[in-house]
């Protein structure tokens, strides 16, 4: 085992921890609040990690379980007025239970069979929610209060949303971290790499396989829950088919199987679509084609490029580049590195 | 009883239609086990290439419909050689987010063409009803029958009279003898593809006059695709149109006799899907492919 440099480690942990506590305090409420997005992204995406990235089932579906988390929220706040806080673990949970339910089935259906499966429940969510008015009060949406800061803290609506959605980002992050270090997280990486010596070394598909789909299908009913709160609105058009391929451009690009992956692709899903739009205002021209300021073309490239030269995203590009430091580092002292792993 | 005739009918002439884009699934399918999840979406760019030869070049509809047909088998083979192939021998889950990007650049692309504002597309039939034993029938429900008829009909008799039809199915079946045999198996892939992206462009064309032309337009009839691939067996082209009609015929049903059924269309196609692969995932026509492990 090759001991950590702890210099590098340590002040990488600093200069994040820095950035993360300052910026809402050097930004405008607007990046505030974007960076506060971020947040709720990197929760969907680390669930969606563990399922695609880490079980190898994919999912088209995730934007399915943000909707209940997100409807729970809303609904619970807004017809039986519990308060916001409380209803983030409930929103899990429903979302969770959901997921299990999904992954029963879903047991059966494996590679293909199952992406058409949850491609089919991220297109059918939004008319069912609409269906379903009594509740979710169909197109017109839940609108619910604007939260404030709790305690007498003296933060702006934003400023306070953006430490809750980044604290429970770290909340979730470092127990996806466990996870996957665990014995759980051992026996999806198995499943995910050959069902067959999975089962041989007694690992239960159907229970990991359910378990895979109840916590990422938890981890995005908070990103739902989240969203609700901090925007004070859902309506079942924000939960459609583009939000999940949004996760899935997302959890691709970020990097497959690396829950570093989630925070890169959470960046590049909410600051992307803002930077193409603005460039789409400023009028970019490229021959005869004005572009409209969507950010789809080069989503769609990204992931084939990707997935044809970095199967790990850009995390995996990211940790290849420290490695190589690494290695140059301390090559003075050691004679010879094991070669990098390309996993 | 009128009523409930005339939604068959036209439940046949829309199923007719999802036949068509779940035929050009299973074309893919077939070749190389992959679920094109882009296959709506490059019907969704074809057809709207044909509406740039109608609207702008001033062409007839029918020429538009054949020059469109031609153009996307090329696009279809060009999409086979420059993006699937590299992925070759990689995994199925590699692949299919291949598809997915596919799917995310080409709706992309339409809509920085073309924009995302509705537009209407005028088809090749009038859409008039005419009068049979009591029942309106409209034109443009018999015409689609009879463009798919004459498409199935072609795709027939080039899979089973032609060298190159013998020679695809024969590259899906035993790539490995068949090269052995000289058959070019890469080229053969490409031509599936190129088949598939013809076929979705038809299903597009055809569909389009029906509902209004945007992006997205292919992506609901895509999820009723699927579902009639799977209900018929995945590998079954015979499969796909029945499967396809049997999924139009439901829909028209389920969208007339239930309440808010046009709400829960979505949803019934899920669970059309979900079903038949839990109780009979060979569908109707398809070889039960068992994998228990």
């Amino acid at each position: 085992m090759r001991r950590l440099p702890r210099v590098e480690v340590l002040v990488m942990a600093v200069v994040g921890g820095v950035v993360l506590i300052g910026v809402p305090t050097v930004t405008n409420q607007f990046y505030t609040f974007e960076f506060a997005k971020v947040a709720i992204f990197v929760c969907a995406l680390l669930g969606l990690n563990l399922l695609t990235g880490y079980s190898g089932q994919i999912s088209l579906g995730n934007g399915a379980f943000m909707a209940v988390g997100g409807y729970t929220t809303a609904i619970l706040v807004h017809a039986a007025g519990v308060p916001y806080w409380l209803t983030i673990p409930l929103a899990a949970i429903v979302a969770g239970m959901a997921g299990v339910l999904i992954g029963i089935p879903a047991l059966r259906l494996a590679g293909v069979y199952l992406a058409l499966a949850t491609f089919a429940l991220a297109l059918s969510i939004p008319p069912v929610l609409n269906h379903f008015d009594t509740f979710t009060h169909g197109h017109q949406g839940i609108v619910m209060p604007p939260v404030a800061a709790p305690f007498g803290l003296d933060l702006s609506s934003e400023q306070w949303l953006y430490y809750l959605c980044v604290g429970i980002a770290i909340l979730l992050y470092a127990f996806a971290w466990g996870v996957v270090r665990s014995r759980t997280g051992r026996a999806f990486m198995a499943i995910r790499d050959s069902e067959t010596a999975a089962t041989a070394s007694g690992i239960s598909l159907a229970y990991y396989k359910t378990l895979a789909f109840g916590l990422s299908a938890a981890y995005a009913g908070v990103a739902g829950s989240l969203l609700a709160i901090a925007t004070t609105y859902i309506n079942p058009d924000s939960f459609g088919l583009g939000l999940s391929l949004s996760l899935l451009v997302g959890v691709v690009i970020g990097g497959l199987g690396m829950n570093f992956g989630a925070v890169v692709g959470a960046l590049l899903v909410v600051w992307l679509p803002y930077f193409a739009e603005k460039a789409g205002q400023a009028g970019v021209h490229i021959g005869p084609l004005t572009f409209a300021g969507k950010p789809d073309i080069f989503f769609g490239a990204a992931l084939i490029l990707i997935m044809l030269f970095a199967p790990n995203g850009v995390a995996g590009l990211m940790l290849l580049g420290w490695r190589r430091y690494l290695s140059m580092r301390s090559a003075t002292r050691m004679p010879v590195q094991d070669p990098i792993a390309g996993r | 009883m009128t009523a409930f005739l005339q939604q068959v009918i036209s439940g046949i002439a829309t199923g007719c239609i999802y036949a068509s884009l779940a035929l050009a699934l299973v074309l893919i399918y077939r070749a190389m086990d992959l679920a094109n999840f882009a296959q709506g979406e490059m019907a969704t760019f074809s057809t709207f290439i044909s509406y740039s030869l109608i609207e702008y070049w001033h062409i007839d509809f029918w020429p538009a419909f054949v020059i469109t047909i031609v153009l996307s088998f090329a696009l279809g083979i060009g999409i086979q050689r420059l993006v699937i192939r590299p992925f070759e021998g990689r995994p199925v889950l590699t692949l299919l987010i291949v598809t997915l990007g596919l799917f995310t650049m080409f709706n992309g692309i339409t809509g920085q063409i073309w924009g995302y504002v509705f537009k209407t597309y005028r088809g090749g039939f009038p859409s008039e009803p005419v009068i049979f034993g009591g029942l309106y029938i409209n034109v443009q429900d018999i015409g689609v029958l009879g463009v798919v008829l004459v498409m199935l009909l072609l795709l027939y008799l080039f899979f089973s009279r032609t060298k190159a039809g013998l020679a695809m199915r024969a590259a899906s079946l035993y790539p490995d003898s068949s090269r052995l045999l000289g058959v070019r198996v890469g080229w053969m892939l490409a031509l599936g593809w190129g088949l598939a992206s013809a076929v979705g462009a038809v299903s597009g064309m055809l569909v389009a006059p029906i509902i209004f032309l945007d992006p997205n337009m292919m992506q609901s009839i895509l999820l009723f695709a699927f579902a009639a691939a799977v209900l018929g067996g995945i590998e079954s082209p015979l499969g796909a149109v029945v499967g396809g009609i049997t999924i139009g015929v439901l829909m028209a049903l389920v969208g007339t006799y239930i309440p808010g059924g046009q709400d829960l269309r979505l949803a019934f196609g899920l669970i059309v899907i979900v079903a038949v692969l839990l109780v009979r995932p060979a569908g109707l026509f398809g070889r039960a492919a068992v994998r228990r492990v």
